[in-house]
């Protein structure tokens, strides 16, 4: 739909100025093709345009070509805040705190890889615990988990779980300092510390892919991520925090909405939207729970990987280091960071909200590795389980969104109906006879999962390319999955 | 019918709208409607393990969302699907109580036809009325 008051700057660009809506502060800023755009609910820009509300934001609200419906900030949705006199929301960051993506090289080709790939699969789907309230590959107790909470993948490294390379290869280092176990509530733990290397269900799923050499859009950059030979197969992994991390954010939403009517005497525009001053003991203690929700799911997607180079060993009858299964990249998608970033040409700290949004850092930033410096952070974004998903690198031009791009493709079609249309059997029997294996614990999660229900990934990635957000380095087209 | 998925509403998820003539019909309806999300028949969970539950809220919607969260509690933290055997619900001075007991079993991928997983019970276009035919709620659930 085209909204009332919407100003076009470029062909992937548009404002709505503080005039749309009484209490404004900054104008929303929305990257997207005029096709994207037009396809947005209305309830996205209403969103979007309370978010540009709330206390301390700085420049813009930001909605990002794979925008849709949320709670409290659409998904695909951006903001900063001053530390000093903004607010924290956990409806900018989430319920699945951490959700994110983790992209794995192999040496394998598609050609080695096919012969055994109902095999793999198979046995992936039968070691790695995946759908409704399964348990974790890892067997932790309460006070091991407090431990996984405080130090992310330091603790996977000292246990022999990870390399340092992986942690290296991780946004964060795969832990964000200042996670203190005690500002998280024991239903937390008690929802959480069985789920250590779980997939969970829904969109969630790990996905063995192909990068053939026509798919291919940044040879250079490939290759620097170790992508050189044709047909190279990766694994993907797109999971959360789970049962933890959603009971942190449903801790926070409702102490939050009782600051803000006891203590802040705040006006609650949308309950999702619930906040409370950055610098503020409630700010702070829910700061810190996240980034315990934002470890523990660094945590869960090692764990998982772990699992999946041991069944690569264990089907290939070869050693790691012989099947190159080296991590490319993780990036979070849902969490809220202390950034540096240049405003009104000077650097300033911004508290950043990414809600269904990727960090995109360009060439030379800091804290991406040394080895990426000349072709900027990986970003990986995810696509529907029948159209595969892409890799690609942040640029220099991103500080327009803070160095933000898009998270994935977002839906078209609502879950209910999506089952009623399709049959989770029929579509995972088409899928095979299209060259993709899917093992699932729910056909009727898969149903829900079909690709017409989602936007189309090849539009968003390349909105956010014209936008100059992040660029395309290849599409990772699935040759296996599986998924809760 | 006691309740019913709504395709109008949360596109990214699941939505669903409960209607029943006592408080305590409603809230057993939407925990019946949030369990169908996870699991496709609710017949197919024997009672082998039992729960009691007491909660108690200043409103009787923001029990229900609180006596919701309770099956998602149990599903991850103890790996069980539960359904309420009985609810009684009380209005207090101060606020609402409710005690309920539960009945189920340990999730079986095997025997219980497994949907999708929920992750939170939202505020998100959450409406809870009480009109002269009796209670209605929606609820949208975060998958």
């Amino acid at each position: 739909m085209r909204l009332e008051g919407l100003k076009k700057l470029s062909d992937v660009s548009w404002e709505l100025s503080t005039a749309y809506k009484p209490g404004m502060k900054v104008p929303v800023r929305i990257f997207a093709s005029e096709k994207l755009l037009n396809n947005m609910e209305k309830e996205v820009f209403e969103q979007i345009s309370n978010v540009a509300c709330l206390p301390g934001i700085i420049e813009y609200a930001f909605c990002l070509p794979d925008g849709h419906t949320g709670y409290g900030f659409p998904i695909g949705g951006t903001a900063a805040f001053d530390p000093r006199t903004g607010i924290i929301s956990p409806g900018g960051i989430g319920f699945d705190i951490n959700c994110g993506m983790r992209l794995m090289r192999t040496s394998l080709t598609a050609e080695e890889v096919r012969p055994r790939l109902e095999k793999l699969v198979d046995t992936l789907f039968a070691r790695i615990p995946t759908g409704v309230g399964t348990g974790g590959i890892c067997s932790v107790t309460r006070d091991e988990f407090y431990d996984l909470l405080e130090q992310g993948m330091q603790w996977c490294l000292k246990k022999g779980y990870a390399v340092v390379r992986d942690l290296e290869r991780t946004e964060e280092h795969g832990c964000m300092a200042g996670a203190k176990a005690g500002s998280v509530s024991r239903k937390a733990v008690e929802r959480g510390y069985k789920q250590v290397g779980s997939l969970g269900s829904g969109n969630h799923y790990l996905e063995i892919q192909v990068v053939t050499p026509e798919n291919i859009h940044d040879k250079k950059a490939a290759e620097v991520m170790g992508l050189t030979v044709p047909n190279q197969v990766v694994v993907m992994v797109h999971c959360g925090s789970r049962g933890f991390g959603h009971q942190v954010a449903q801790d926070s939403i409702y102490k939050f909405l009782q600051a803000m009517q006891q203590k802040y005497h705040s006006n609650i525009r949308d309950r999702q939207l619930a906040c409370v001053p950055f610098d503020s003991p409630e700010g702070q203690e829910y700061f810190s729970a996240m980034k315990c929700a934002v470890n523990m799911a660094f945590v869960n997607r090692q764990m998982i990987m772990s699992r999946v180079r041991e069944v690569f060993c264990d089907i290939f009858k070869r050693h790691e280091s012989e099947l190159g299964l080296e991590q490319i990249y993780d990036v979070t998608h849902n969490t809220a960071k202390l950034e540096t970033h240049t405003v009104k040409g000077k650097p300033r700290e911004l508290l950043l909200h990414r809600k269904g949004a990727t960090r995109a850092f360009g060439p030379g930033m800091s804290d991406i590795p040394a080895e990426f410096a000349g072709i900027g952070q990986p970003v990986i974004i995810g696509g529907s389980m029948e159209t595969g998903s892409y890799l690609l690198t942040g640029t220099k031009e991103g500080g327009k969104t803070f160095f933000t791009t898009a998270h994935g493709s977002g839906r078209v079609m609502g879950r209910h109906q999506a089952k009623k249309q399709f049959d989770g059997r029929e579509l995972a029997a088409g899928m095979k006879k299209k060259g993709i294996y899917i093992r699932c614990a729910s056909y009727a999660g898969l149903a829900e999962e079909a690709g017409a229900a989602y936007k189309n990934i090849d539009q968003v990635v390349k909105a956010a390319e014209d936008a100059g957000l992040s660029r395309r380095v290849a599409k990772l087209v699935p040759l296996g999955n599986i998924k809760g | 019918m006691p309740f019913f998925y709504r395709d109008d509403l949360a596109a990214a998820d699941i939505a669903f709208q409960a209607e029943a003539e006592g408080l305590e019909e409603l809230f057993d309806s939407a925990w019946q409607a949030l369990l169908g999300v996870m699991v496709r028949d609710l017949s197919q969970i024997k009672r082998r393990e039992k729960r009691e539950i007491q909660l108690k809220h200043e409103s009787p919607s923001m029990l229900l969302l609180a006596f919701l969260e309770e099956a998602l509690f149990y599903k991850d933290a103890q790996g069980l699907f539960l359904l309420p055997v009985k609810i009684k619900i009380s209005q207090l001075s101060d606020g609402w109580e409710l005690y309920a007991r539960l009945a189920g079993e340990a999730i079986d991928g095997h025997r219980h036809e497994l949907g999708t997983d929920v992750k939170a019970v939202t505020l998100h276009g959450f409406e809870f009325e009480h009109t002269d035919k009796g209670w209605s709620t929606i609820v949208v659930l975060d998958i």
